[in-house]
């Protein structure tokens, strides 16, 4: 057989529908299926009949969207100064505010633990503050990169026209600015949104009790009920392929989220 | 005046992130099993516990191999598929992007509980065999390898392929010696992504993972329900010897590359 450039894909290609593809068609049978294999709406209709699924469900979106919004405000304006105000060295600068993020997560939540014990006594009393505290000390230095990537790119030109053109800061700011970085703030969103409704292990951690979606998938699983398992994945790819369509109108066809430092 | 409130606000964010890890640094360093508690005389025994229990010591090394072993086979699988992928017609090129982006806007939690489906309980394999953690670990990094690749594919000058291939080369041999040592860079920065994505991995491990197998992850994440305190505060340990890998990487990558850009500046100059 000759040899192609085009076959060199066929590894990966064989790779990504056997582990990627196929995986998703599985879940979907076994969401809608019982344990004897026999097709069921069972798992969907306990999961929107329970109050304490629902809940969850909604716990989560709280939760997520409030981290979200918290990393936002943080992250925005760090990033602003970052790769706007001239200062000297700003990519080392940059380098310091997204380390952490090479330091294994579990270990750092494990430092915030402790901090957040030694100034509050009992973390599990307040536990949607620390919830957001907790998300959002791991997921900030995904919301500064992409934040920093769209606005270091920002064309000085075109704020420059703005100013001749009479716009005051302020104005230079919302009309040109930030629409210019809305590319890195859907990016930023996508990179904390999903993880903070999903990544059960950080409230685990923090003060021993979770009331999120990725929780629930640990317990089914837990107790090798893979059939409601696969529903809760079910409904989170729902919610993963709603997301990805809206912000895929906004996004920045180049980036690659957590692939931008390298 | 005008530039404090700006460096006043990086101030307090860089506070947020770094208070926790030094004083968690600090800690390490006493006999104290509690962060806040009175400091009295420093102390080096978290850290030869550290090396000395084997477990934590295996679990470390464990760790590492892991993510050594992944990242290889997902940059190799990775750089092929974007290479082919490139160089495809249409369709097929759309939808292995597609079929790439999905790992990558998923959730690991159902990344890895879906292959813990497939593999584990309806394929039925042995999750002793390491078969469905390799798997889950190469799905994690594989499309962020892709990824770094594929700008430099792009990048690349099309003609130097067709130049050799006139010179005389073979497609492979064209292939291996010209279109490749371009993607260097991109393969690289695949590779050390992919490394760092394994290593920070929890969920994927935790649903395909030997019973008895442990990565840093999993470890962390179970010894904080147990009450050893003397793991506990090995762990610290860990974290800042982590903490100052990073900091010499981070360190050495950014003054190797000021110094690869002084060089090529000379070298244009002249």
């Amino acid at each position: 057989m000759k040899f192609n450039r085009k076959q060199l894909c066929i590894p990966y290609a064989v790779f990504l529908l056997l582990f990627v593809i196929a995986p998703l068609f599985v879940i979907l049978y076994y969401a809608f299926t019982d344990g004897e294999g026999q097709f069921t709406f069972e798992n969907l209709v306990s999961f929107f009949s329970s109050t304490n699924t629902i809940g969850t469900l909604v716990y989560s979106f709280a939760l997520a969207i409030t981290t979200t919004l918290v990393c936002l405000a943080i992250a925005y304006p760090t990033a602003y100064i970052l790769a706007r105000s001239g200062l000297k060295k700003k990519y080392a600068l940059l380098l310091l505010f997204i380390m952490p993020m090479w330091i294994n997560f579990t270990l750092r939540i494990t430092a915030l633990k402790e901090i957040l014990t030694a100034i509050e006594g009992n973390i599990a009393a307040y536990p949607f503050l620390n919830s957001v505290i907790g998300m959002t000390y791991d997921f900030m230095p995904f919301m500064i990169l992409p934040l920093y990537t769209s606005l270091q790119k920002l064309d000085n030109s075109l704020l420059e026209a703005a100013r001749d053109l009479g716009a005051n800061k302020f104005k230079v700011f919302m009309r040109v600015t930030l629409p210019l970085s809305v590319p890195g703030i859907i990016s930023g969103i996508t990179m904390v949104l999903l993880p903070s409704m999903t990544n059960y292990v950080v409230l685990d951690m923090l003060y021993n009790s979770t009331y999120i979606m990725g929780s629930l998938i640990g317990s089914f699983f837990n107790h090798y009920d893979w059939n409601n398992g696969s529903m809760i994945s079910l409904i989170l790819l729902v919610i993963i392929f709603i997301v990805t369509l809206v912000t895929n109108r906004f996004s920045d066809k180049d980036d690659n989220g957590r692939g931008a430092i390298l | 005046m005008k530039k404090i409130a700006p460096v006043l606000w990086l101030c307090i964010v860089l506070c947020f992130i770094y208070v926790p890890i030094l004083m968690l640094a600090v800690y390490s360093f006493t006999d104290a099993t509690i962060v806040g508690a009175g400091i009295n005389g420093f102390s080096f025994k978290n850290y030869i516990n550290l090396f000395a229990n084997e477990e934590l010591r295996d679990m470390i090394v464990d760790t590492v191999v892991l993510a050594v072993v992944c990242a290889t086979i997902a940059t190799v699988l990775g750089t092929l598929g974007a290479i082919g992928g490139f160089y495809s017609k249409k369709t097929g090129k759309t939808l292995l992007r597609a079929a790439n982006q999905i790992p990558v806007v998923n959730a690991d939690i159902v990344t890895g509980f879906s292959i813990c489906v497939l593999l584990i309980v309806l394929l039925g394999v042995d999750k002793e065999t390491y078969i469905p953690l390799g798997v889950g670990h190469v799905v994690l990094c594989a499309p962020f390898v892709y990824l770094s690749v594929l700008p430099k594919l792009k990048q690349m000058d099309n003609n130097l392929y067709e130049a050799a291939l006139d010179l005389g080369a073979t497609p492979a041999q064209a292939l291996f010696k010209v279109v490749l040592p371009q993607l260097v860079p991109g393969i690289l920065s695949g590779f050390m992504l992919a490394i760092t994505l394994s290593l920070d991995d929890y969920f994927i491990t935790t649903y395909t993972k030997p019973s008895t197998f442990d990565t840093i992850s999993t470890y962390v994440f179970n010894a904080t329900k147990g009450g050893q305190t003397e793991i506990k505060t090995a762990l610290w340990a860990l974290s800042t010897v982590i903490f100052l890998i990073v900091i010499a990487v981070v360190v050495i990558m950014n003054v190797t590359s000021a110094k690869r850009a002084r060089r090529q500046e000379k070298h244009e100059s002249i």
